[in-house]
C-alpha cells in the first residue's frame, strides 16, 4: 500500500503546489478544475521523477511563516536603504565588495531557498556557492560592517532554513 | 469594461493610486541606479529595486483594485510574485558568474579569487 501511494505520489507537496497554482489561475473550485487540476498535477509530478531531484524535506510550517515575516521586512528596509544610497548626491563614502560567508547549512532545497532571500533584498547579490568548502560569494553594495552582514545571513536567515530543511 | 472602472469607490482609487506611483518610483530609483553606479557589480543591485518592492506595490494596487471591482478576493498576482521570487535568482546568478568568469580571466584585482585553488596564488616575487 505504501509501496503503491509512492509510486502514484512521489512528490506530494510539489502535486498539491501544482493543484494550488492551477486553482488559483483558474480561480474556481468548481468539481470539474479541482479534477483536471489533480490530474494535470500528478502527471506533472510523476515526470519530475525522471529529473532525478535530491531529496529533501520540509518541516515546521510555523517557522516558514515567521521567516516570511522577517524577510518581508528586511526587503522593505533594504529596498529603503538602496534607494537612499541612489538618490545620495555623492554616494558618499560608501564601500560595495564581495564578502564570503562559510554556511552550515548544506541542505540542497535551504540553499535555493536562501539564494532567493539574498537575490530578493536589495543590496545583496548571491555570486557563486563553493560546494566542497560550503561557502558562498555575495556582493555587498554598503559593506560597511562586514560582521553584521555575516550576522544577518547567518542568524537570521541561516538558522531558521536549517531548523525548516534538515 | 472601461467603465467598470468608474464604479471603483474613491478610497480604493486613491490606495491603489499611491501603491502604483510608489512601484513606479522605486522602479524609476532603480533605473537611475543602474545609470550612476560604477562597476558591474554594483549596478546590479539597483534594478532590484523594481523587481521587489517596485512590483510588490504594483501587484498590491491589481489585486486591490479587481477585488474591490468584483466584490471577491482575487489573487492570481500572488503567482506572479512567487514566479518573480523564484526566477530572478537565475538570472541574477548567470549574470554574476559570467562576470566573475571574465574578470578573473582577466586576472582583475577587483574580484577575490576562486577559493578551491589557494595554491593558484601568482608566485611569490624572487628576492
Amino acid at each position: 500500500m505504501r509501496g503503491l501511494m509512492r509510486r502514484l505520489l512521489p512528490y506530494p507537496l510539489m502535486t498539491a503546489t501544482l493543484l494550488a497554482v492551477w486553482l488559483l489561475l483558474n480561480e474556481s473550485v468548481a468539481p470539474g478544475t479541482v479534477i483536471l487540476g489533480g490530474v494535470l498535477s500528478l502527471a506533472a509530478a510523476a515526470t519530475l521523477g525522471v529529473l532525478d531531484l535530491p531529496g529533501g524535506r520540509f518541516r515546521r510550517p510555523a517557522v516558514a511563516l515567521s521567516l516570511l515575516g522577517l524577510v518581508l521586512v528586511d526587503i522593505l528596509r533594504s529596498n529603503w536603504a538602496v534607494a537612499k544610497i541612489i538618490l545620495r548626491p555623492d554616494g558618499g563614502g560608501r564601500v560595495s565588495g564581495f564578502l564570503r560567508i562559510p554556511l552550515d547549512l548544506r541542505a540542497p532545497y535551504g540553499l535555493a531557498t536562501l539564494a532567493c532571500i539574498v537575490t530578493a533584498t536589495p543590496g545583496t547579490v548571491w555570486v557563486a556557492y563553493d560546494r566542497r568548502r560550503n561557502t558562498i560569494l555575495l556582493h555587498i553594495l554598503d559593506l560597511v560592517d562586514e560582521q553584521e552582514w555575516i550576522d544577518t545571513i547567518k542568524g537570521r536567515y541561516e538558522t531558521r532554513l536549517m531548523e525548516l530543511f534538515e | 469594461m472601461n467603465n467598470h472602472l468608474a464604479d471603483l469607490p474613491a478610497w480604493a482609487a486613491a490606495i491603489a493610486a499611491l501603491l502604483l506611483l510608489a512601484g513606479a518610483g522605486l522602479t524609476l530609483i532603480g533605473t537611475v541606479g543602474l545609470l550612476r553606479f560604477g562597476s558591474f557589480y554594483q549596478r546590479v543591485h539597483a534594478p532590484t529595486l523594481g523587481s521587489t518592492l517596485g512590483i510588490g506595490c504594483i501587484l498590491l494596487a491589481s489585486m486591490l483594485v479587481f477585488s474591490v471591482l468584483e466584490s471577491r478576493a482575487i489573487l492570481h498576482e500572488l503567482l506572479i510574485t512567487a514566479l518573480m521570487v523564484v526566477t530572478t535568482p537565475i538570472t541574477l546568478m548567470l549574470l554574476a558568474r559570467a562576470a566573475l568568469y571574465r574578470d578573473r580571466s582577466e586576472g582583475s584585482d577587483e574580484v577575490p579569487p576562486p577559493p578551491s585553488s589557494p595554491d593558484a596564488r601568482p608566485p611569490e616575487p624572487a628576492e
